[in-house]
């Protein structure tokens, strides 16, 4: 019966009424000082969300089965009533944000008020700042690259290389795109220069020179020169985040698998800064839709059922933490205190629990402190400058572990340094291991060295080795990596299809 | 856009089902997720390919949770799972798989033995009238109004005469504007299906014979209800006699005794004439046993039998002879020796394990009929 656009991804118009809500909700927004990209709401279905959000809000991505397993699993929580989809919002310039059509009023209502919040974050966070905000065009060109690319070589040869970039995909320094292209440090290159011979400091005075050049001082400088120069032999001279990027430069890749891993670091380069405000953007997001919707665009009959989604929003499991949740309680937390002036040396040094708990300086500073920290942050900043011991007690947070004894997960610690420390990790490096690269000439043969910054965790073995094969089909020689085991400095090599592991 | 994710989907499925991209099949898990059915609890399979990645030991990392309990105390339900994804998995009592629909499955046999459709019988006596709610009409009652179409016509009603109000659009149906459903009487010939399922229970059939009969039981009917619908079927077993029972019987009763085939036969006869004249239907009668029977005498009774009236009543009779450690298969050889090995509609086929059911159910169904 239905006819119409069904099928395509066409830019349908709100209707009258949704249109008015969303000017409305936009006026309350800015009102607030939210300040915006424009954003385009398109009405889906459940089908096209399901879609959609597989394809990470996407509409044209080259195609890939990963895609079809998200959806497979979106569209079998839906029809099976175990998740929906309320929101979904990308961060490009204009914003595009989708509405689902069965959605009650109230619900858009929340959306929409949800949306401005993270659209707010994607322009003034400074994370984001540096993210290719024409991303649509972006991925409907890599698209077309691809297709083109298994047009000419075949769906299977390039899918199979796609998988194996995927393997490496995490293998990126988000931080890279703030330090700028690395200007070699002339002065450490002039320094040779200035100090002429094996670093010995000039001097016209002779009988000076025991003093300017005591022996202790030219044995060090000798000592790094001849480092210097090892340093020099190898290459990257310092340990690289960016695998991808070093491949890039330096593995053996036909012109289109070249292209293919440049698309596949492009895009996870993209997605990045949402990982890394993961906790930020959706506590910044609520904490908006809250306060817009409770103090300004509900209406009496609409509370309930705003009540309701709104507790479903910020419910926590066990042994999860829902970063919605941590997000907006942080956030009013802060709020709380730069308001009431619950910071500084003179609180922190204030150990009287009554005048702690009577604390009001009545600042009222804390608006501005949160936009501030909304501009600023990532998560591991956010959660390391902000999480405080009464927020821990408050939230009952707690750490939790395996105990391989009795074969279950079980709470460790209510310690606030140990929940800050595990949740801090938790979230740097999107709790993946640190990856480096430092010699792309290991052996002196070209074999690959990844070295593992090992922080209290060991890899997983069975993963490293499948990750490793992976890589080696890129790198095309023997690749190594170096890590810790046990306590023990290992190094695993995969050479000509065989594992072996030596300790260091 | 739909396409898109479509075609991706379908690819991944494949991957799962092993039928493409071998070298990811190591890295297929079976997440799942729990959902309820009415009062059932169901288990909804996840199938998930997980991409390698450099990573911690799943069970190192533990991580940050919020509520209440003393350290030591176990997390309980809604287990934490490291990385994303999948919920948990914790027991139900009536768990139900629900991954392939019945249909789905009959594809992937149809693919992978490669079935041609079946060619139905000739004759489609058998009449049905459907009405149709395919027409739109000016009258009807109002539990037929068709809402959209009556929309539509107000608004094109109301723009035509310059009522309509974009800034105000309400819309007021006149008379006129209503449509209704309305019906069409369809005459469709169906092609209706019976299987006579026929199982010797004598006491040389073991259970493991049985189970071979009941899985390509299950995947004959799987693949005739693709093919047909509505189909019927019924059961016989027999030893000396012969006797209809329930599909549980069926498959449960062992007696023991002698085996005298050409009862079954005659039973089966009697259910085709009673109940499925073979102008209006298409039969199949599967016949499975060790391959023992009573007497030479009995044997030749059998082959009349076939040869006179069922062999004229039925699409294809199927002989599947399932090899047991007692049996002599003799009424195999006795067949083939009086039909040759390529009858047109007798098919048999022999099963000498768990293994030769695929083959068989191929030499049954393979010759699309």
């Amino acid at each position: 019966m239905s006819r119409g656009s069904g099928t395509e991804f066409t830019s349908s118009d709100l209707t009258p009424e949704l249109a008015r809500v969303r000017d409305e909700i936009q006026g309350y927004a800015r009102g607030y000082g939210l300040d915006c990209f424009e954003v385009i709401f398109e009405m889906v279905d459940a089908e096209q969300i399901n879609s959609l959000a597989a394809l990470g809000g996407f509409p044209v991505r080259y195609p890939h089965w990963r895609f079809g397993m998200d959806y497979d699993q979106l569209s079998k929580g839906y029809t099976w009533g175990l998740q929906k989809i309320y929101e979904m919002v990308i961060n490009t310039d204009p914003s595009y944000a989708y509405l689902m059509k069965a959605n009650s009023m109230v619900d858009q209502k929340t959306v929409m008020a949800h949306v401005y919040g993270h659209v707010d974050f994607f322009k003034n966070n400074i994370w984001f700042s540096k993210t290719n905000r024409k991303m649509l065009d972006t991925m409907a060109n890599h698209a077309v690259r691809i297709r083109d690319y298994m047009d000419r070589y075949g769906q299977d040869t390039v899918e199979n290389f796609i998988d194996r970039c995927l393997a490496l995909e995490d293998l990126i320094d988000p931080f890279l795109p703030f330090v700028g292209t690395k200007s070699k440090d002339p002065k450490e290159e002039g320094d040779g220069a200035a100090t002429g011979a094996r670093g010995r400091l000039k001097t016209d005075r002779q009988y000076m020179d025991k003093y300017i050049n005591p022996p202790e001082f030219l044995e060090e400088q000798k000592r790094k020169a001849e480092d210097q120069a090892r340093k020099a032999r190898r290459y990257p001279s310092e340990p690289m985040k960016d695998v991808l990027a070093f491949l890039l430069e330096n593995a053996p890749l036909e012109d289109w698998e070249y292209d293919v891993l440049s698309i596949v670091r492009d895009e996870a380069y993209y997605f990045a800064p949402q990982w890394q405000t993961k906790i930020m953007n959706e506590g910044w997001a609520s904490y908006w839709h809250s306060k817009i919707m409770t103090q300004k665009a509900l209406k009496d009959s609409e509370v309930i059922d705003f009540a309701d989604a709104h507790a479903g929003t910020l419910a926590m499991a066990p042994g999860r933490i829902n970063p919605y949740k941590v997000g907006i309680e942080l956030f009013r937390d802060i709020e709380d205190r730069w308001n009431r002036g619950r910071f500084g040396k003179e609180w922190d040094e204030c150990d009287n629990m009554v005048e702690r708990d009577r604390w009001d300086r009545k600042l009222g500073l804390g608006r501005q402190k949160i936009f501030e920290v909304r501009r600023v942050c990532n998560d591991v900043t956010f959660i390391d400058e902000y999480l405080t011991e009464e927020f821990v007690e408050r939230f009952q947070l707690y750490t939790y572990g395996f105990n391989r004894r009795t074969n279950q997960y079980e709470i460790q610690d209510r310690d606030f340094k140990k929940v800050k420390e595990k949740l801090l990790f938790q979230i740097s490096n999107r709790g993946q291991p640190m990856m480096y690269v430092t010699d792309g000439n290991y052996h002196n043969k070209g074999e690959l060295l990844l070295w593992h910054r090992h922080q209290g965790i060991d890899l997983d073995g069975r993963w490293t080795r499948e990750t490793m094969t992976a890589l080696s089909e890129i790198w095309r020689r023997p690749v190594n990596v170096e890590t810790e085991v046990d306590g023990q400095k290992k190094i695993y090599s995969f050479v000509d299809g065989e594992f072996t592991e030596k300790v260091l | 856009m739909l396409y898109n994710i479509k075609r991706d989907h379908a690819r991944f499925r494949n991957i799962v089902k092993g039928k493409i991209k071998e070298n990811l099949k190591k890295y297929v898990t079976h997440g799942e997720m729990i959902g309820r059915k009415g009062k059932e609890q169901v288990t909804i399979p996840i199938p998930q390919i997980e991409i390698p990645r450099f990573r911690f030991g799943d069970k190192d990392s533990g991580g940050v949770g919020q509520g209440d309990g003393e350290p030591g105390d176990p997390l309980g339900q809604g287990e934490p799972q490291p990385g994303e994804g999948e919920a948990g998995n914790q027991a139900g009592d009536h768990q139900l798989e629900v991954d392939l629909t019945l249909q789905e499955l009959a594809e992937i046999l149809g693919e992978q033995l490669e079935l041609p459709k079946i060619e139905p019988r000739g004759h489609k006596t058998l009449k049905s009238k459907v009405d149709k709610y395919t027409s739109i009409s000016h009258q009807g009652p109002n539990s037929l109004r068709h809402f959209k179409r009556t929309f539509r016509e107000t608004l094109r009603r109301q723009i035509s005469s310059g009522v309509y109000n974009p800034e105000k659009p309400v819309i007021v149906p006149i008379r006129s504007d209503m449509r209704y459903r309305s019906w069409k009487s369809d005459v469709r010939h169906e092609n209706n299906a019976v299987i006579i399922y026929m199982m010797d229970v004598s006491g040389s059939m073991g259970d493991e014979q049985k189970e071979i009969v009941r899985t390509e039981a299950f995947w004959i009917d799987t693949w005739l209800r693709s093919q047909y619908k509505g189909i019927e079927t019924r059961y016989i077993i027999h030893d000396a006699t012969a006797r209809e029972v329930d599909e549980e019987t069926f498959f449960k009763t062992r007696e023991s005794g002698g085996t005298l085939i050409s009862s079954a036969y005659k039973l089966c006869q009697k259910i085709i004439e009673t109940d499925y004249p073979p102008s209006e239907w298409n039969i199949y009668p599967f016949h499975f046993s060790d391959g023992d029977n009573w007497s030479g005498e009995d044997t030749k009774l059998c082959l009349e039998l076939l040869e006179k009236q069922l062999l004229h009543e039925t699409n294809v009779f199927c002989y599947g002879q399932v090899e047991s450690r007692y049996g002599s298969g003799q009424f195999y050889k006795d067949l083939k020796e009086h039909f040759g090995e390529k009858h047109d509609s007798v098919i048999l086929s022999k099963v000498e394990n768990k293994e030769g059911i695929l083959q068989s159910i191929k030499d049954f169904l393979g010759k699309g009929k």
